[in-house]
């Protein structure tokens, strides 16, 4: 099972990478697979969660083929 | 209804025009156009800025908005709307946003045009990264209200 991880702006340059790529054996939340992905940093507050390009929890599951962003809060317009 | 990114500066005035000119069966039936242009300042909390990179979530940036003007629609009886947005580096004076709303009556096309204009400020994936004149770059933490604060 494969998983597409995103990483935008602030957090992008934190994580010090805009993506990874994740085999996982089993659903599991985006919260733990924040603590797979980035075991150095706990989840930073107000970070915002979206899985398959909508607004999610963090406590979603994410399931095989699923595309999962992080990313702070917007600031467009 | 239309939502479009643009990586190349845009000028509001002739994509509305335009889109209502495209928009033939709209021709006698609406009353009302709500324009709302938000442009680049070369000042922000107290420093002056030189330029700014938009960096977005490209397809679920618009679907945000897709989802945002169809929200408004549900609303408002919205005629037709248009949203255009710039990505990638800005100079002061550009144009950042359009929101453009027609509708058979005024406080429509007030209400519809404010309500996706703040949805979109606090749910389309865009990030704005300052360049400051004097210090560097720095990321824009949050969008605030929207009004000018008294000192």
């Amino acid at each position: 099972m494969s998983i597409k991880v995103r990483y935008f702006a602030s957090l992008k340059e934190r994580v010090g990478r805009s993506e990874d790529n994740v085999s996982i054996a089993e659903p599991l939340t985006a919260d733990t697979l924040w603590r797979q992905c980035v075991p150095e940093l706990p989840p930073p507050e107000q970070i915002l969660v979206a899985i398959n390009l909508d607004y999610a929890d963090w406590d979603s599951l994410v399931k095989d083929g699923d595309e999962v962003a992080f990313f702070p809060p917007v600031t467009g317009g | 209804m239309r939502v479009k990114i643009s990586i190349e500066p845009f000028d509001p005035w002739f994509e509305a025009r335009a889109y209502q000119d495209a928009a033939g069966q709209m021709a006698g039936k609406f009353g009302a156009l709500s324009l709302f242009v938000g442009t680049m300042r070369d000042f922000n909390e107290g420093d002056e800025v030189a330029g700014m990179t938009l960096e977005h979530y490209p397809g679920m940036t618009e679907k945000a908005l897709e989802k945002i003007v169809q929200e408004a629609a549900e609303c408002w009886p919205v005629l037709d709307a248009l949203v255009v947005h710039r990505v990638g580096d800005i100079l002061p004076g550009e144009p950042i946003v359009l929101v453009a709303v027609w509708t058979s009556h005024r406080g429509d096309a007030f209400d519809a045009s404010r309500h996706i204009m703040e949805a979109l400020k606090s749910k389309a994936p865009f990030w704005k990264k300052e360049r400051l004149q004097a210090t560097g770059e720095r990321w824009v933490a949050e969008n605030t209200d929207g009004y000018l604060k008294s000192e």
